[in-house]
């Protein structure tokens, strides 16, 4: 029996190598610029499973990690010169600007280098993206609020990173969804910095400030820190759109417990490094793939939100990994 | 004295080969024109903003707005010097003068250096952040050029950092205008009992720190064909230590311009150098201190025996 499911796996393979080049030879590294949060964490550590199987598999022949010391442009693009040196078929990135590496990842083109980006995207036309619709995240997070509170009111909206891309994109998509659903008005506006810490601080700097708010809009890891400044505030509990890190799952789940509050949570699964992964395998295995990509972003609603804080470990970030079929999918949705 | 202290650009020297070596030996593919240019394009910016640096240290002053300064000029020169260069050129013009300005008024008021330069550095970012709120721009095309160009024999990067190294040298260590402006660092009462203005001669060490800066700036759009208003944020500190890493002293006026080139290649080369280790992250920033200290370390040696001997 076993012999002779070996023997179907090696047809199978010996069909898969008709049409794709062989990739067990490429070795694939990923850029990434920042390790400080939950999200960066779980993203590396999703890289780290798919890569470390697919090596030990024999579909590449090596995966490296690499994280820059410092979250600055210039430090990445030294590290992506250094790849080139190193020799890498191909480079999987978290860019942190979307042009400040361009100069770098041109020069990765001309030596013959894959260079696909994800999450944080880059402008370079030679390199493919893998993007995802940040407006969009804002629009929903708005048409959400809609159902709930269809009489509308006042909304605080907490930002990012002040100057990063991702920051202006999901805000645009805020401020376009409330420019839509007009019963809405937002009131006020701080930045988080996609961190709970920071995220208190700032809203219980603004609050006193504030009148009634109905609902609050977020960019993802400062939902948390922005209901415990409601709670210390003594304030009724807006609706709070959270961003998938378990604390708001676990707060979110608590709270429901207690008192029937419901909400949604979205966010991009960090996940999306081990699909940058399989999209640069099937670059290099000579798959025609265009060069922007979309990658769905993973919502998390009250009839899934047990099974999702059951799967999410302490301190981390609810997570997707997905597969060479999941690469293929998203590749084909794009052509 | 001994051979060292007597010698004091010897020891970055040395440090740069040793590093070098080791990098090679690490990753032959580095022994080419490809890839040196690989390995040091980034440090001339890093080069050029050292010497700004530098200019400011031999004055016994420190400035630790040169990183936001940088990412200001990085972002006109993506903006404003791309799409109206006679603007672009008006503006960069202004901001050396307001670094001459700043030198001027820290020297007349008699205000702390450290403590100005900290307060522009976040009036040099807001405004950066003003004209590119977000990531963007592009490199006007004659620079990208000149950054990308392919001399003979030796790739950009090192052509580049001699050029740098030479014209310092000449203008600070040769020049008769150098080294009185070295002398302000050494002994500013003598040189004000000769009758030159203190003053006069800072507003002109800040002016050419400001000059530099704008090198720096250019030459790193001219690299990453777009800028960010905080993609220099590094270079103070890196800045910093490179001109004390090739040689300088935080005061008394001694510096070294070749030296200061050096010890900004040296820092570059580090980090690639850790890179090729696969150290983990989380260990390098730590590793690249510890360079700098070993080589401080052996610095201070040489020096204390050569005040003994």
């Amino acid at each position: 029996m076993t012999k002779y499911l070996l023997g179907v796996a090696a047809i199978a393979l010996m069909a898969g190598s008709v049409q794709a080049e062989d990739t067990s030879g490429k070795r694939i590294a990923l850029s990434n610029n920042y390790a400080g949060n939950s999200w960066r964490q779980a993203m590396l550590q999703s890289f780290e499973e798919v890569a470390t199987k697919a090596v030990a598999d024999g579909v590449v022949a090596a995966a490296d990690a690499y994280t820059t010391s410092e979250n600055q442009a210039t430090e990445q693009a030294a590290q992506i010169q250094n790849m080139i040196l190193q020799g890498y078929d191909a480079i999987v990135m978290n860019s942190a600007s979307p042009t400040a590496l361009n100069g770098a990842v041109q020069e990765a083109c001309a030596a013959g280098i894959t260079v696909v980006s994800f999450d944080g995207v880059v402008t370079e036309p030679c390199a493919w993206r893998i993007a995802v619709d940040f407006q969009q995240m804002g629009r929903e997070q708005v048409d959400y609020l809609a159902t709930r509170i269809p009489d509308g009111g006042n909304l605080l909206e907490i930002r990012g990173l002040a100057g990063v891309f991702v920051d202006d994109e999901i805000s645009a998509g805020i401020h376009d969804g409330v420019a839509k659903h007009s019963q809405f008005e937002i009131v006020g506006s701080v930045h988080g910095d996609w961190a709970q810490d920071v995220a208190q601080k700032a809203v219980a700097g603004i609050l006193p400030s504030l009148p009634e708010i109905v609902g609050v809009v977020t960019q993802g890891g400062d939902g948390y820190g922005a209901a415990q400044a409601f709670k210390a505030a003594g304030r009724d509990m807006p609706l709070i759109v959270l961003g998938n890190r378990q604390d708001e799952l676990q707060w979110w789940s608590d709270v429901h417990a207690e008192s029937g509050y419901e909400t949604m949570s979205l966010s991009i699964a960090p996940g999306v490094a081990s699909l940058a992964f399989w999209v640069a395998q099937q670059i290099l295995a000579g798959e025609e793939v265009p060069k922007d990509l979309t990658v769905p972003f993973l919502t998390i609603t009250q009839d899934t939100l047990a099974e999702s804080l059951e799967t999410t470990p302490a301190g981390s970030v609810a997570n997707i990994a997905y597969g060479m079929e999941d690469a293929k999918e998203v590749i084909a949705s794009a052509k | 004295m001994s051979f060292f202290s007597r010698y004091r650009i010897l020891l970055p020297v040395i440090s740069l080969a040793v590093l070098l070596a080791a990098t090679f030996y690490m990753q032959p593919r580095a022994m080419s024109y490809f890839g040196l240019n690989l390995l040091f394009n980034l440090a001339v910016p890093i080069a050029l903003a050292t010497i700004a640096q530098m200019m400011i240290l031999m004055v016994n002053d420190i400035d630790l707005s040169i990183g936001a300064f940088v990412s200001l000029v990085a972002c006109v020169t993506a903006t404003f010097l791309n799409d109206a260069p006679l603007l672009g050129l008006l503006i960069l013009a202004a901001l050396i003068l307001a670094y001459a300005a700043m030198g001027a008024v820290i020297d007349a008021l008699e205000l702390p250096a450290i403590v100005v330069t900290l307060g522009m550095s976040f009036v040099w970012g807001g405004l950066a952040l003003f004209i590119l709120p977000s990531p963007g721009g592009a490199a006007p095309g004659w620079l990208r050029t000149l950054m990308t160009v392919k001399p003979p024999l030796m790739p950009m990067a090192v052509v580049a950092s001699i050029l740098i190294a030479f014209v310092t040298h000449m203008l600070i260590i040769r020049s008769g205008f150098g080294t009185v402006l070295r002398g302000v660092g050494g002994n500013a009462r003598a040189i004000s009992r000769a009758g030159l203005s203190v003053t006069r001669l800072k507003a002109w060490a800040y002016g050419l720190a400001g000059f530099f800066g704008v090198l720096a700036g250019m030459a790193l759009v001219g690299l990453t064909t777009a800028a960010d208003a905080n993609i220099a944020l590094r270079y103070t500190l890196l800045s910093i230590a490179g001109v004390i890493l090739g040689g300088g002293e935080f005061t008394g006026g001694k510096v070294s311009p070749t030296g200061a080139v050096i010890g900004a290649l040296t820092l570059t080369l580090a980090a690639s150098f850790l890179s090729f280790l696969r150290l983990s992250p989380d260990w390098q920033i730590g590793s690249q201190g510890a360079i700098l200290i070993l080589v401080l370390t052996a610095r201070l040696i040489f020096s204390r025996k050569g005040d003994a001997a």
